[in-house]
């Protein structure tokens, strides 16, 4: 006789007010495999846990953003944030569709160098640049957007020194009417700080004010707080041109554009509220367009968008370590990834997908990581089919913020690997050794000798 | 330990303990557990009955018939003598 | 209880779904609003409860309900939604779906037009018209469209609280962002009510002005197009502890009639809403709150001779309807809770299959 298919016995109490299957995640569908690639041989292949790319989602995202704003705006320029990832593949996917480097320190800068990027499409942004990183960057002719009075003049005297003309910008920040208000970066809009400093650039011959900056928050839920800032940096512009008779070349409206992931807290799942970037790219070019600039007076329009391109290319494969009964009854399960791998775990409540069918029985589960720390929860409550020991499970949307946030801590960062168009995996990304940990441990001599046994 | 005399369970795996007024649910193999309970079956019964019914190999089961049988005492449906 | 007052040949048969079947002492509108569908002798409904939880008392009057399916939460998000209701009604076949709850319908006007292509028909304003009526977006709604709205301040730290009280003057109404409202008087408790509400709620918190006077509510029924079909004042005439009407009586007073008017003019609100007013002893109506859904005591305006929910029901499935001009006034409802007798079965069935 054939053997029944087996599942662990479950017992649930019908209580009053409190969701059961039919409350909550009702279509637990099972992701076994990524365009066409099975999770369980990836992870055969490549260990679990596991970061999986998709080249295909890249360029999709890419292209749909630079059509949406293409088709309502003349001139585009998408610059790609390298601190969301960096991982030089998915820059180069990046690079190849035309994106320039937006980058935020020395070793970042490198980077986009080492990736082929030409010095005059670096957008250096940040409140940390070294002498020599601001020398290098100017005669790169890279654009230096300027964060502060401090590095306003220290590259004042370094170009004079060094007989330099750097094309440069000034971060600008400003009320928009959402909250916090990001003003520790750049130069206020409301207090005239940004005119001071704008005046002290044009005044200055070795400067070449060329641009404006802002980038207003990241995971922006308010479309209209970009008019606002679009048309505060239009009006700047506008002043420059009267005042100064200088034509600024281009606006930089930074990033900021939410993925579909559901913030903690929030009460509705992002997938149904965050707003599409079709309502960002019509509520910044609407406001640019409408400033009253003639046509060719129009400024060419940056983008530094990095969540919104990168986040749903992204994909966690992990494995059920062990099932727990806590001690006031609730199911718990211990995953091989904690918040070390899955840094954006703070922020989110994510989307977490059995890899094989689990029947149509559901349970709601904390799900753990391997930590020992309190704080490693990836889920605080999650409805999941039953799983085993060695089941395999699929995070969404982890492509921003991960692969450059995420810490080494007890254990050993893992393989990333990509999947390219036609569906063949890389590895683009090996994952650390003890070796590689070391390899930059130094031990004094007086320590070398062996401890005593 | 056993399973409480006057609990009734259903065909449709519920279960209500009149004693508390709580109602539970269970899934098939969990009732099908509970009329072994009922039944007086000792737990090393259970595991040969359901690991010969099932493909499951008994360790696995008898880790999940542990959990199982915490859970009805978390819930008070056991005799605890 | 069914009424047989027509021949049911000539009665249209209807399949509808209502949410909002729950009752506290704040009830859900559902079974006020079915309840006014069945009285209309132009149908023959057949009535599909939509429940959240296994005791919304709703699924268990049969009389009422002829069958109740459980949904899912809204934090599930719509996909959840659409999938269970695309199950109900293979099973259902459904002409319209009425839902009654403020926290729901952000999901059902998103899904309205899948659920209009599977002949499922709502009535629900748009997006844009239920996100200006918010609480956060109220006073900014009211200024753009000349009402008088009691004028607040979003408060997002603590240290705020000093400037909007200095501004506003105590007493103040610290509100939730989704409920909740407690009346101050100080700067002390002012803060101890932000604390418990950002506890609750989380950010941000609002500061209001309180305004004194007699609290009207009106049940509107707009067409979307700028025309009020039906506007039903009523006076509270007793309320519990919660500030929900337990007892009121329909009046006949031009001004809110007029405010009612003005409201769905500047909006072209469409379906049900319902506009909280204080009126001041100078005789000010101020817009409190506007609801985006039939209040609970809406089964009044039928007995006032304006039946809202069944009018709505015609509305939604394209039929022309003229607007109301009648409604008797001194018309009362007074609120009486009933204990159901129930078999652990039942409760057992809903709760464990999410049918009933
Ligand atoms: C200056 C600047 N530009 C762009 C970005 C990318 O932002 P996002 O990932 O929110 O699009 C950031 C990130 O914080 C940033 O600081």
């Amino acid at each position: 006789m054939e053997k029944l298919k087996y599942e662990r016995p479950i017992i649930k109490k019908l209580n009053t007010g409190f969701s059961n299957k039919f409350g909550s995640q009702l279509k637990n569908e099972v992701v076994t495999h990524l365009e066409g690639v099975g999770v369980k041989e990836l992870i055969r292949q490549y260990g679990s846990p596991l970061f999986v790319i998709s080249e295909k989602q890249i360029r999709r995202n890419y292209q749909h953003a630079v059509r949406v704003f293409k088709t309502r705006y003349p001139k585009i320029q998408f610059a790609w944030s390298y601190k969301t990832n960096y991982l030089n593949a998915v820059c180069k996917i990046f690079h190849q569709e035309g994106s320039w480097a937006e980058v935020v320190s020395g070793f970042e800068y490198e980077k986009a160098l080492g990736n082929g990027v030409p010095g005059n499409k670096i957008i250096f942004n940040g409140p940390d640049k070294t002498d020599e990183q601001l020398v290098k960057a100017a005669r790169n002719n890279s654009l230096i957007h300027i964060d502060h009075f401090d590095e306003l003049y220290s590259l004042i005297k370094l170009s004079e020194e060094f007989q330099l003309k750097p094309r440069v910008a000034i971060r600008v920040n400003m009320d928009t009417g959402i909250y916090p208000k990001w003003d520790r970066f750049g130069f206020n809009y409301e207090n005239g700080q940004a005119w001071n400093a704008i005046t002290r650039i044009i005044n200055c011959e070795n400067l070449n004010l060329v641009g404006l900056h802002c980038h207003i928050g990241t995971f922006m839920l308010e479309t209209g707080a970009y008019a606002i800032a679009a048309v505060k940096l239009c009006d700047l512009l506008r002043n420059i041109k009267e005042k100064h008779n200088k034509t600024i070349q281009y606006l930089d409206m930074g990033g900021g554009f939410p993925s579909s992931n559901t913030l903690k807290g929030s009460y509705l799942p992002g997938v149904d509220t965050v707003p599409t970037i079709d309502q960002f790219a019509d509520a910044i070019t609407g406001a640019i367009l409408d400033f009253g600039f003639r046509q060719d007076e129009l400024p060419l329009l940056i983008l530094e968008t990095g969540r919104a391109l990168i986040d749903d290319a992204g994909f966690l494969l992990g494995t059920v370590l062990a099932n727990k009964r806590l001690s006031d009854g609730r199911r718990s399960t211990i995953l091989d990834f904690g918040v070390n791998t899955l840094f954006t775990s703070f922020w989110y409540d994510f989307k977490i997908s059995p890899a094989q069918d689990g029947g149509q029985y559901t349970e709601e589960t904390v799900l753990y990581g391997p930590l020992c720390m309190n704080i490693d929860i990836i889920s605080e409550n999650i409805t999941l089919p039953l799983l085993q020991k060695g089941d395999h499970l699929v995070v969404h949307r982890v492509g921003a913020y991960n692969m450059t946030q995420w810490m080494q801590f007890i254990t050993l960062r893992p393989n990333v690997v990509l999947l390219d168009q036609e569906g063949h995996s890389h590895l683009i990304r090996k994952a650390e050794t003890l070796d590689y940990i070391e390899s930059a441990e130094q031990i004094p001599a007086y320590l070398k000798k062996d401890t005593p046994s | 330990m056993r399973f409480k005399r006057n609990i009734a369970t259903s065909e449709a795996g519920f279960i209500f303990n009149p004693a508390s007024g709580d109602s539970f649910s269970s899934n098939p193999i969990g009732s099908e557990i509970l009329t072994q309970l009922k039944e007086d079956k000792s737990r090393q019964e259970i595991i040969e009955v359901i690991a010969s019914r099932y493909d499951v190999e008994k360790n696995q089961f008898e880790r999940d018939l542990e959990d199982f049988m915490s859970q009805l005492r978390d819930y008070n449906l056991l005799d605890e003598n | 209880m069914k009424t047989e007052t027509t021949n049911t040949s000539t009665r249209r048969k209807l399949v509808i779904a209502v949410t909002g079947l729950n009752a506290i002492d704040s009830p859900g509108p559902g079974v006020a609003v079915l309840r006014a569908i069945r009285e209309c002798p132009d149908f023959d409904v057949r009535i599909i409860g939509l429940s959240y939880e296994p005791l919304e008392p709703g699924i268990y009057m049969h009389d009422l309900v002829d069958k109740a399916y459980q949904i899912p939460y809204p934090p599930a998000g719509t996909e959840n939604l659409l999938h269970r209701l695309k199950y109900i009604h293979e099973q259902e076949k459904i002409d319209l779906i009425i839902p009654n709850f403020d926290a729901e319908l952000f999901s059902f006007i998103k899904l309205s037009d899948d659920l209009n292509n599977m002949g499922i028909h709502t009535f629900l304003p748009d997006l844009g018209q239920f996100e200006a009526r918010h609480k956060t977006m109220l006073f900014k709604f009211g200024k753009k469209h000349k009402f008088l709205i009691p004028e607040d301040r979003l408060i997002h730290q603590i240290s705020d609280l000093t400037k909007a009280a200095d501004e506003l003057d105590y007493p103040l109404v610290i509100k939730g962002k989704y409920y909740d409202a407690i009346i101050v008087n100080s700067k002390d408790d002012a803060q101890k009510a932000f604390l418990q509400l950002q506890a609750k709620w989380g950010l941000p918190i609002i500061a209001q002005q309180f305004i004194k006077g007699t609290e009207i509510n009106i049940a509107i029924l707009g067409d979307g197009k700028g025309n009020a079909i039906s506007i039903i004042p009523m006076r509270k005439l007793f309320i519990t502890d919660k500030g929900k009407a337990w007892a009121g009586i329909t009046i006949e007073e031009s001004s809110f009639i007029d405010l009612a008017h003005q409201f769905i003019t500047a909006t072209k609100w469409r379906g049900g809403c319902e506009l909280e007013v204080m009126q001041t002893n100078d005789g000010k109506a101020y817009i409190m709150e506007v609801n985006p859904r039939f209040p609970a005591w809406i089964y009044l305006t039928a007995a006032a001779g304006q039946n809202q929910p069944a009018t709505l029901v015609k509305m939604a499935l394209g039929e022309k309807v003229e607007p109301f001009k009648d409604y008797v006034a001194g018309k009362m409802f007074i609120r009486y809770s009933w204990d159901m007798i129930v078999e652990v079965g039942e409760f057992q069935k809903i709760s464990g299959m999410g049918e009933l």
